[in-house]
């Protein structure tokens, strides 16, 4: 297989951050002026992701130290963008971190929810609840409910579908993760199952 | 999109209908103005003066929802000004250098003769085969006529049909079509074509679109160039054109434009959905919708695919690439159901659910989901990174809908608008009994996984990043549900436990669930000689090598080849997926080696349309694929057949070889509202009469029926309004809401309007405007500009709107917005189901008390 130079890049993980400075100042006129031990992506690793926006499938370019992301910026060797990116795809490391207004320092972002939470009947808020509470809940809920609205034969058809349940989306995640939701959904007999290209 | 990103630089003529890329898909603008600076003309049909229309040559303002009389007025162009003037001399042997009609005459079905009983009727508006209890079309009037039959060969070609374990079917007889290669039989497919719309003259179109005369015949007459043998025209589209009533027909409309002017299959041609969710193309393609399955197969039903005979005889072509269907739907089954699959028990094929579908039956899809949940039939319901209280059409009626729900289920970054339904301004959460379960996600860099952009590339995306907290990616969330969901029917039985208890499910690295066997699931493999519980396989090099006799598996036989490297299969960087060579070897664009393309990593899709009958490319200096004389020069993969067990396949006719004609349709009768496209006014229109035809709006239109839709009348609601999006936003906000730069650059939403406009109703910039309709009322923020103008429709003054839809009042960067999608309707087209958000009606006032 031929190396690209991010190519080259993944295949050496952690080790390469000072080779990778070098290589990316002397590319770019305009880093070179970084390459004092303050540049911001000094011993970090590189990983490439694509944007999460629209169906552009602009590369981008993840600089992780400590297991923290410190810069997300556009991949120049990547062949759409060619390491540019729109206001919303330079904008994806707020997703994860945004800078706190007051104190000017890096925290996690306030209007992500990163815990599992139930709103239950007539509830006026979210209460907190364990993974593995709310997988169980689910998982009885979703048996009993097909358990009650299953048709496993009409007029001597086998159909074995589920009218009580519905799925709706596919379009944020990634390709395995739709066929799993599918197989899934489908495998329950659910026939109610649509996603943002219905839209 | 037939092509890709960076083929946008190899065209002459650019046309953008629907689609406002410049802002919405910024990385388009970087190969547009490629083309741009080479000296490609830009055209932009839009009902606003957008940021593409300020870089673009023409733009020509059009009524929202008009765009099949646009089109049919260019067909009328195009059989008026190119073709009926050369036809006899192309005839007679002459060159005709403003027109293909080689393309025309080889490459689509125009010389095909239609069943005697085809016609249209301009009075009722309606075709032949039409049922006005049903609101359905019968197409059977709208097939070929046929000159001979062919049956397949079960002893030569088709021997693998009856090989042992290939489950019994009877084989499809291939019809070949009559046809007039001197196009003047009147029942020939361009004979009626013409006839059709010659109703499509420049002065109705223009009174119909609200168009000026000369700008119209500017577009027309640029565009149309692209017909010349050797040059190309690209269209580029959105939501603009497929949220309509008749939005599959504007696809079609493009469709058929594209292929009267020689443009598909050719570099810097094509017809390009710009799509606009980071994986919709392969959520599509996953075929995640009612009736699909995975890779453009159709899912089982209890009509023409009620058993696996049934479907592979309904859906075996006759001819061309997808008489390999047998192998596609068997090597799924194999996949899904594993060793529980064999030729005895159909392959399993019974333990998949029927899709109700029979004409009477109820529809299932999006926007009836939300009638179902009203009526208390659907009782459970998941959102995966999908908020439909926000985007979904008649928004309040779904939130009304979802408080009937027993429980919901919403996997997302953020508490959406749907997580929240219950706690939105016009609702009791006291009187809502549903349990809500908000399950935290990854983000993107938070997991590793295949995404696809528009241009049908497969990418892969490396985990950078652990998830915070407790946030899990949903592969995880689905295995968790899945395994207890199995346990529970192992311990307790319950509802027919079969279909969930056959199912395959063994994508585990190291006892943990692992994207990369659903992968190679995704690609395909031998079944013998793999083993995924010891995390063994043997990947298939792509889908030629699939069978019908249960010895390959494969979820989606369009990906295979992505990931076929069996050496290091747990390693993305090692397989097709994963390359990452910028070298650009064709010189147009098409980084063969970055990546991997579906199918079979072809970059343009039809690519045999861009040479000659001899296989010469119509444009020297952009060849994708040549005969030499003894064999194909690939510049591009063939996508068609180059070779035959080894040998060369000299060009031939066959240019579209996923049709079992092999020929590009004008007229098709794969439509359920028309056999060509035929203009009927929106759902909510501005006017009385249809110009054109005898029908208002579309006769097979979706969901009208239903009470919550509410039409409202013009006079009313006199005002036509669309939707669309900014640069600083996207879709419902979820994501772009949380980020404090994006919330900065633009923190509101509001309505454009007309200098004019706001004139009238004594509006000033900045104030509060109270948008409504019989569905709902929003008050937004007023943008007066002179982007848009009022038209001159049907010959008087017609008002329209604009609205941005990314807010609303959920999340802690949120506001007290109310929701746009509260206005559009929940009405929608009867082939894809999409509802009509880019044309309806309303009324505006300055909100009391809005003034600034």
């Amino acid at each position: 297989m031929q190396l690209t130079r991010r190519g080259f890049f993944k295949s050496v993980g952690a080790a390469f951050a000072a080779t990778a400075a070098f290589e990316v100042a002397a590319a770019s006129p305009a880093l070179a002026v970084e390459t004092s031990k303050e540049w911001k992506l000094v011993n970090t690793e590189e990983h490439t992701s694509i944007c999460c926006y629209c169906a552009g499938g602009c590369g981008s370019l993840c600089s992780v130290r400590d297991g923290e992301l410190v810069n997300l910026e556009g991949d120049p060797d990547h062949p759409i963008n060619k390491g540019g990116l729109c206001p919303k795809g330079a904008s994806m490391f707020q997703l994860r971190n945004i800078v706190d207004p007051e104190t000017r320092e890096v925290i996690k972002n306030p209007e992500r929810v990163t815990k599992p939470m139930v709103r239950r009947p007539g509830g006026k808020d979210w209460e907190p609840i364990t993974w593995e509470d709310a997988i169980k809940e689910i998982a009885r809920k979703v048996k009993d409910t097909r358990d009650a609205t299953f048709i496993e034969n009409e007029g001597g058809m086998t159909v074995n579908w589920t009218p009580g349940i519905a799925s709706l989306g596919g379009s944020q995640e990634n390709s395995e993760e739709e066929y799993l939701i599918l197989k899934m959904m489908r495998s329950l007999g659910v026939v109610a199952i649509d996603n943002q290209a219905r839209v | 999109m037939t092509s890709h990103w960076c083929d946008f630089q190899n065209t002459d003529v650019i046309l953008h209908c629907g689609s406002n890329s410049v802002e919405n898909h910024p990385v388009s603008s970087k190969w547009l103005n490629k083309a741009h600076e080479r000296g490609a003309k830009w055209i932009v049909v839009d009902p606003r003066y957008t940021r593409t229309a300020e870089m673009a040559d023409i733009y020509c303002p059009i009524r929202s929802g008009t765009d099949i009389a646009f089109y049919g007025g260019m067909y009328h162009y195009i059989i008026e000004n190119l073709i009926e003037p050369n036809l006899a001399d192309y005839l007679a042997g002459k060159e005709v250098p403003v027109y293909n009609f080689e393309y025309l005459l080889n490459y689509t079905n125009a010389s095909y003769l239609l069943d005697p009983e085809y016609s249209f009727d301009v009075e009722s508006g309606l075709f032949s085969g039409y049922d006005e209890a049903t609101k359905t079309y019968s197409n059977h009037s709208w097939h070929y006529q046929t000159e001979s039959e062919e049956q397949w060969d079960t002893a030569g070609d088709y021997a693998w049909a009856v090989a042992p374990g290939v489950p019994e079917f009877t084989t499809p007889t291939l019809q070949h079509p009559k046809r007039d290669m001197t196009l003047q039989d009147p029942m020939c497919v361009y004979q009626q074509f013409k006839k059709h719309y010659s109703r499509y003259d420049i002065e109705t179109v223009c009174s119909v679109c609200g168009m000026d005369r000369q700008t119209l015949e500017l577009v027309y007459e640029t565009y149309t160039a692209s017909a010349a043998p050797g040059k190309a025209g690209m269209i580029l589209y959105a939501l603009g054109q497929t949220q309509h009533t008749y939005g599959a027909q504007n696809t079609r409309a493009m469709s058929v434009m594209q292929l009267l002017l020689g443009n598909i299959g050719v570099p810097g041609g094509g017809v390009n959905a710009l799509r606009g969710e980071p994986n919709v193309q392969g959520a599509t393609d996953m075929g995640m919708m009612v009736n699909e399955h995975p890779a453009y197969l159709k899912w089982a039903n209890t009509t023409d695919r009620s058993s696996l005979r049934k479907w592979l005889e309904s859906q075996t072509y006759s001819d061309g690439y997808y008489t390999n269907k047998p192998k596609f739907i068997v090597s799924s089954l194999k996949e899904w159901f594993g060793e529980n699959a064999t030729v005895e028990n159909d392959y399993g094929y019974d333990w998949w659910p029927k899709v109700p579908s029979k004409k009477t039956d109820q529809d299932y899809t999006h926007i009836s989901t939300f009638e179902l949940m009203s009526q208390g039939v659907i009782k459970g319901y998941f959102n995966w990174g999908m908020n439909p209280c926000h985007s979904a059409p008649n928004a309040s009626n779904v939130r009304r809908a979802m408080a009937n729900l027993d429980w919901l289920v919403v996997a997302d970054q953020v508490a959406t608008e749907s997580a929240t339904f219950w706690k939105a301004p016009d609702m009791s959460p006291e009187e809502i009994n549903t349990t809500v379960y908000f399950l935290p996600c990854a983000l993107i860099y938070e997991k590793p996984g295949v995404i696809l952009n528009s241009g049908r590339w497969l990418q892969y995306r490396y985990q950078a990043v652990e998830p915070w907290d407790e946030a899990k990616p949903d592969y995880e969330m689905c295995d968790l549900l899945w395994t207890e969901i199995c346990r529970l029917y192992e311990a307790e039985g319950g509802a027919n436990p079969d279909p969930i208890l056959k199912t395959k499910w063994d994508y585990y690295i190291d006892g943990k669930i692992d994207p990369r066997p659903v992968a190679w699931a995704l690609n395909g493999y031998r079944v013998a000689s793999s083993d995924f519980a010891d995390e063994k396989v043997d990947l298939l090099s792509g889908y030629s090598e699939m069978a019908a006799d249960g010895s390959t598996a494969c979820a989606m036989w369009i990906y295979s080849g992505f990931w076929n490297n069996s050496d290091a299969p747990l390693d993305p960087a090692a397989q097709p997926i994963g390359r990452r060579d910028n070298d650009d070897k064709s010189g147009l664009g098409l980084y063969s080696n970055w990546a991997f393309s579906w199918p079979s990593n072809r970059r343009i899709l039809y690519n045999r349309n861009s040479a000659d009958m001899n296989g010469k490319p119509w444009a020297a200096d952009k060849k994708l694929v040549e005969w030499t004389g003894a064999k194909w020069d690939l510049v591009d993969q063939a996508d068609f057949v180059a070779a035959k067990n080894g040998t060369p396949v000299p060009p031939n006719n066959k240019t579209f070889f996923m049709l079992w004609e092999q020929n590009g349709r004008l007229e098709s009768y794969g439509m359920e509202d028309g056999p060509v496209p035929e203009f009927y006014e929106p759902f909510e229109s501005p006017v009385e009469k249809n110009l054109l035809n005898g029908a208002l709006s579309s006769p097979c239109m979706r969901f009208a029926e239903y009470e919550s839709t509410k039409h409202g009348d013009a006079s009313d609601y006199p005002i036509v309004a669309t939707t669309y999006s900014v640069t600083e936003h996207w879709q419902t906000g979820g994501q772009s809401r949380a980020c404090p730069a994006l919330v900065e650059a633009m923190p509101a939403q509001f309505v454009e309007i007309s200098e004019e406009l706001a004139a009238e109703k004594s509006i000033k910039p900045g104030d509060k405007v109270r948008v409504f309709n019989n569905r709902g009322s929003v008050v937004v923020d007023a943008v007066i500009t002179k982007r848009l103008k009022p038209m001159r429709v049907h010959g008087v003054t017609q008002h329209l709107v604009g609205l941005t839809h990314h807010y609303s009042w959920a999340g802690v960067f949120g506001t007290e917005a109310a929701t746009v999608n509260d206005l559009t309707p929940n009405v929608g087209d009867p082939n894809s189901f999409t509802p009509e958000y880019k044309a309806f009606l309303v009324d505006i006032e300055r909100a009391i008390g809005g003034a600034k």
